[in-house]
């Protein structure tokens, strides 16, 4: 269980958090959302202690993350792995001797038949067993996270803190990823945040996300929700494509749900008897359900009508 | 004549090799010192990191002649003498020390950040960082820095034996510039051509092979 209570955190005079509160439960795929410099690394590095905060503070399975408190704060790390953008693995350490590191840092002896169990079964786990003796120059991207993964999964932890974990790789690969971490989070039951600056890594992977924008959590939910009925800067994030729209007669978007299955639009032309356009369309694939959105343009004076008409039908809409 | 400047080889070899030694052990401090307390480092310290650069900075820019002339009562103090083949180990070790501290700080510093971060994420302490992750990561080009060390010492080596060093240059002074015997100053340059020669190519082998 994470939970971040009034966080504030400055460089400075730069103030990059602003009193964060988030609550992540255990087992949860958590994501945390936003543009670049919205302080979405630092508040991950504050979590596991590599960063100091001014006020507020942060829980991690009932303790304290506290610089000061540097032993605690030692005990605390090891139950909690990071894998990152570029991977960071040591270049002339192999495949094994890379998920082996953390391992060595605590002491524990990897020549043990245990240990080298261990660290082939999460080189295994992985899927990449045939590599277990290549440097990561050798590997692909997709092939270098994995050896991360494994690595941060070494001591066992209890959260894994993934830090823009795909943004350096395709999209085909990022699926490969995503569904590897939702395994490790089904099967070992660990923790997860996804921090990211994807829209689509946060659809496919999360139970909840928050939105962050200039070190303020602007809003928290379910991706879908957040995706159905945004909040103004949420939107702005989401669809920087939308801008294209006719300037004459009126915007207005509708959200559907995958409850929304009578053919809306069809059947509020003919009822209406009224001709709009379709300007822009999206579906969204969350996890499991389709999430729509459409931009329609209507005639200035058709435009109480269809707003009506959407709400008896239960459209969410928006007038843009 | 080559019995002789065979001899004088080995007098080079014995001055290069332990001021190699020497100055690569002494050098490695500063320059671990320098690499923590850099910005970018693991203890950032603006007054240690700038102090220290200072110093390294003097002492590498004194001519080593000159070094060698100062050294001299130290040097005795040390060895017992200021003149020979071992007096010489002195001064080169010490010209050398500023030399190895900025090249190796150089090389370590080069390490990736982000597997320092990843290490500190998995809670490494700072002495696991600097030996299994800034010596470990930068093994190749540490070597690369040991042979630049051992060719200028080699150069350098040359320079103290005109000042009753012995070694190869020492041969080269005395037998072919003072006694104009070209000869001997042909043989002498032309082993150390090639001895220099040689140390590079085992420096390029091993880079390849370790990187
Ligand atoms: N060590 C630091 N010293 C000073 N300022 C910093 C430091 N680290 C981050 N910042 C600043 O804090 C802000 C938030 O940075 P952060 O890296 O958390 O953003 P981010 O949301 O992760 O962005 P990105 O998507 O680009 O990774 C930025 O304005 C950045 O310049
Ligand atoms: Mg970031």
């Amino acid at each position: 269980m994470v939970d971040i209570l009034n966080v504030s955190k400055r460089f400075g005079d730069l103030e990059v958090l602003k009193d964060i509160t988030i609550h992540i439960a255990d087992r949860e795929i958590y994501g945390i959302i936003g543009q670049s410099g919205a302080g979405k690394s630092t508040l991950l590095r504050c979590i596991n202690g590599l960063e100091d905060y001014q006020s507020g503070e942060i829980v991690v399975n009932g303790v304290k993350v506290n610089k000061k408190d540097e032993k605690a704060l030692h005990e605390l790390q090891r139950t909690m792995g990071m894998i990152f953008q570029n991977f960071n693995l040591l270049e002339r350490l192999d495949v094994y001797d890379n998920v082996a590191l953390p391992m060595k840092f605590w002491g524990i002896d990897t020549k043990t038949p245990e240990a080298k169990e261990k660290i082939e079964g999460l080189v295994r786990m992985v899927g990449l067993e045939e590599k277990l003796h290549a440097r990561p120059r050798e590997l692909s991207g997709g092939q270098k996270q994995r050896v991360a993964i494994a690595r941060a999964l070494v001591l066992d932890p209890k959260i894994l803190l993934c830090d823009e974990a795909t943004s350096a790789l395709d999209p085909a690969i990022t699926r490969g990823i995503l569904d590897l971490l939702q395994q490790i989070n089904k099967e070992l039951g660990i923790t997860i945040i996804v921090v990211t600056h994807q829209m689509e890594v946060v659809k496919q992977i999360c139970r909840r996300v928050a939105f962050i924008k200039d070190g303020r959590v602007l809003a928290e939910g379910r991706p879908e929700e957040l995706f159905v009925k945004p909040e103004k800067d949420v939107k702005k994030f989401l669809q920087s494509d939308s801008n294209l729209l006719p300037a004459e007669g009126i915007n207005i978007q509708l959200f559907f749900t995958d409850k929304t299955d009578e053919p809306i639009i069809t059947m509020m032309a003919r009822e209406l008897n009224i001709n709009f356009s379709i300007c822009w369309g999206k579906l969204e694939d969350f996890r499991s359900s389709v999430y729509g959105s459409l931009v329609i343009n209507v005639k200035e004076e058709d435009r109480d009508n269809v707003l009506a008409y959407l709400n008896r039908v239960g459209v969410a809409w928006e007038v843009l | 004549m080559l019995d002789m400047i065979f001899a004088a080889f080995r007098e080079t070899l014995y001055m290069v090799f332990w001021s190699t030694i020497f100055s690569i052990l002494l050098g490695v401090i500063p320059a671990v010192i320098l690499t923590l307390t850099a910005p970018d480092g693991l203890k950032p310290n603006k007054a240690i990191y700038e102090a220290l650069s200072l110093v390294v900075n003097i002492f590498r820019s004194f001519p080593f002649i000159i070094l060698l002339v100062i050294l001299i009562p130290f040097t005795r103090f040390i060895v017992g003498k200021a003149i020979g083949t071992t007096a010489m180990i002195v001064p080169l070790t010490i010209s050398a020390v500023p030399y190895v501290a900025r090249l190796f700080e150089n090389s370590l510093r080069e390490t990736d950040p982000g597997v320092i971060e990843a290490a500190r994420s998995f809670g490494a302490s700072d002495a696991q960082i600097i030996t299994r992750v800034y010596f470990k990561e930068s093994v190749p080009r540490l070597v690369n820095n040991v042979i630049m060390l051992v060719i200028s010492l080699i150069g350098y080596s040359a320079m103290a034996g005109t000042v009753g060093g012995g070694g190869v240059g020492d041969v080269a002074i005395r037998y072919g510039y003072q006694r104009y015997n070209t000869s001997y100053l042909v043989v002498c340059s032309l082993i150390l051509i090639v001895f220099v020669q040689l140390v590079q190519m085992l420096g390029n082998y091993l880079y390849k092979k370790l990187s």
